[in-house]
Formats: C-alpha cells, sequence, structure tokens
C-alpha cells in the first residue's frame, strides 16, 4: 500500500488540508472498500433520512390522531402488559450482535482466525434472531390486528404503510447482512485471507480488511435502528 | 507485506469494545424506560433525542472506528448531514402548514 509512514502525516485540521491538498488520493491509509463502503454508507443515510422525514411530515400534517406506537406494540406477558417488549428486546438483540461484530474485526486484525470466525457467527445468529423477532412482529400486526398499508384500527391510515416500508427496508438490510455474514464466516473460517484464496465473484484477492468493511456495514444497520427505534416506536 | 500490514493496523483492546456495548445498553435501557415510565411532551421528545444521538455517536465513533480516522474522510462523511438537517427543517415547515391548511379546509369549511 503506501509508501510512507501515515502516523508521521499532520493530524486534525491541518491533515485535512494536508490531505485533501495532496497528490494522488486524499483518504490516506484508507483501503479503497473501505473508502466505497462509506460512501455507500453515505447514500444509504440519505435514503433511510427520506424514509424518515417523510414520516415526520405525514405525523405532523394529519388530522387523524396517529396510533400510540407503546400500544400498538405491547406485548402481555403473564396477564399483564408490558409496552414495547418485543421492540425493546429487538434493540438488545440488535446491540448486542453490533458488539460482537466489533469484536470480530478486532480479532481479525490480529489474526485469530478461529474466534473471528465465531464471534462473525454469532454477530448472524444475533441478526437472525432479529430478523425471526420481526417477522413475528408482521404477522402479529398483519394477522391479529388487520394492519394494512392503507389502513389501520388504531388511527391514521399512513401508520401501515409507514411501518412495512420503513422496518421492511431496514429487515432487509438485515436479512443481507446475515447472509453476508456467513458467506465472510465460511472466509474466515477455511483461511482465505491467509492462503490468499480469490473470491468468487470479485476473483480479487482479500485481507481482514475485508471484516472490518463488513463490520461498517452491520454497525450501520444498527446505527439506522437506533433512529428508527427512537423516531418511529418511541415518539 | 506482511510486516508492512502489521505496522499500518492498530487493534484496540477488547475492553473498549464492551465497555461502549455496556454503555448502549444502559443508554437504550435509558430509552426505553422513557416510554415505560410514559414521559409526554417535550421532555420525552428531548431524552429520546438526546439517547439517540449518544447510542449513535458511541456506534460511530467507537465501533466504526470513525474516532481514530484521518479528518480528510470524517469530514466528508459528516458535512452532508447538514444537509439533512436542512431538509428536516423544510419539510417540518411544510408539514405545520399542511396541517394548518387542512384544519381551515376541514374544520372552518371552504
Amino acid at each position: 500500500m503506501s509508501k510512507f509512514d501515515i502516523s508521521k502525516l499532520p493530524k486534525g485540521p491541518k491533515g485535512f488540508m494536508h490531505d485533501w491538498g495532496s497528490d494522488q488520493r486524499a483518504f490516506k491509509g484508507v483501503p479503497w472498500g473501505k473508502s466505497m463502503m462509506w460512501i455507500f454508507l453515505l447514500s444509504d443515510t440519505f435514503i433511510f433520512s427520506c424514509f424518515l422525514i417523510s414520516l415526520m411530515t405525514a405525523r405532523a400534517s394529519t388530522v387523524v390522531p396517529w396510533p400510540y406506537a407503546s400500544e400498538v406494540f405491547g406485548l402481555t406477558v403473564f396477564g399483564t402488559s408490558v409496552p414495547l417488549l418485543l421492540i425493546a428486546i429487538m434493540t438488545f438483540v440488535l446491540i448486542t450482535s453490533s458488539g460482537t461484530m466489533a469484536i470480530a474485526v478486532k480479532y481479525g486484525y490480529e489474526k485469530n482466525r478461529k474466534l473471528c470466525g465465531w464471534f462473525l457467527v454469532a454477530t448472524a445468529l444475533g441478526g437472525l434472531t432479529f430478523v425471526g423477532m420481526q417477522a413475528f412482529e408482521w404477522s402479529k400486526l398483519i394477522f391479529h390486528d388487520g394492519v394494512r398499508p392503507w389502513g389501520n384500527p388504531f388511527g391514521a391510515e399512513q401508520f401501515g404503510a409507514f411501518f412495512f416500508m420503513v422496518t421492511g427496508f431496514h429487515g432487509t438490510h438485515v436479512s443481507i447482512g446475515v447472509i453476508f455474514l456467513f458467506i465472510f464466516a465460511r472466509k474466515v473460517f477455511r483461511g482465505d485471507f491467509e492462503t490468499g484464496r480469490r473470491g468468487y465473484f470479485t476473483s480479487m484477492k482479500s485481507d481482514y480488511e475485508a471484516i472490518e468493511i463488513l463490520g461498517l456495514y452491520w454497525h450501520f444497520v444498527d446505527l439506522v435502528w437506533v433512529f428508527i427505534f427512537a423516531f418511529f416506536y418511541l415518539w | 507485506m506482511t510486516t508492512d500490514k502489521k505496522q499500518e493496523v492498530h487493534t484496540h483492546k477488547i475492553g473498549i469494545y464492551l465497555w461502549i456495548w455496556g454503555l448502549l445498553f444502559v443508554f437504550s435501557f435509558f430509552s426505553y424506560m422513557v416510554d415505560y415510565i410514559n414521559y409526554q411532551g417535550l421532555l420525552r421528545w428531548s431524552l429520546i433525542i438526546f439517547f439517540m444521538l449518544v447510542k449513535a455517536g458511541l456506534i460511530m465513533a467507537i465501533f466504526m472506528h470513525l474516532y481514530w480516522e484521518r479528518w480528510a474522510i470524517v469530514n466528508v462523511l459528516l458535512w452532508p448531514m447538514t444537509a439533512i438537517g436542512v431538509f428536516i427543517a423544510i419539510m417540518a415547515a411544510e408539514s405545520y402548514y399542511t396541517f394548518f391548511s387542512r384544519m381551515f379546509y376541514f374544520v372552518v369549511g371552504s
């Protein structure tokens, strides 16, 4: 990669001027895959922002009361109704999988193949649990409560459309992430990054950097959930 | 090549990830408690936004390693968020206007 020592470059605002004013590349020490993932995540941020901003617009402009998420998503456990219980558990599961992902990235960079692989598997299982609970939540709302994109028994009609769109788009992201987590766990266990085995789609050699890039995606999915949790479920 | 990589890549102690993990749990629990205790109005909204931003900041800074990245990429990623902020302001004004005209024409009559 870079032939110069990156730690000797100026840091902070001075480093910003230096890097952007320099030759050839602005993102020093950032592998191209990582900067591409960041740019993809930036564009994804805009997509999710558009969803949440239109949710705000619909909710603030409707004259019909908005369904109270705390009750809509409440569960009855042992005869007492607990507000938002399933959503809270989903949040904790996703945060836990984000934590295991961060540890997988760490062990990847330390070239600890086994632990990196197992933490990737743990992350994927966390994601699967999340998607499973989301499927339960969807089926409860569709079949039990009769929520539809064009109407629901709780209040403003747009509620269903936003619920399916926002959580569906996020759930799709989680599902894609789970698939890639399993693929990369297999690569790590097989030792692809040590033997320099070429990828099936890219036919390029890869490195443990790939785990950090996958981690960026996974943490982003968690990050988006933080905002959905705040704006859709709690607000 | 391998020695090159070793110098370049710095890993962090596992403790920092476990700490952030724990903090995210605590802040998620707090934001859940906002709903459980059933705070309403301005207190509810400000608490929700505060916990949301703290959690987002921790995830981005530590889990996504932005704290250790160079300013060149950090600035590229964070400045576009101001565009989202402007968009939120525009659409908030727009939706209040829509609400006002709906109230006016539905309730007062045309």
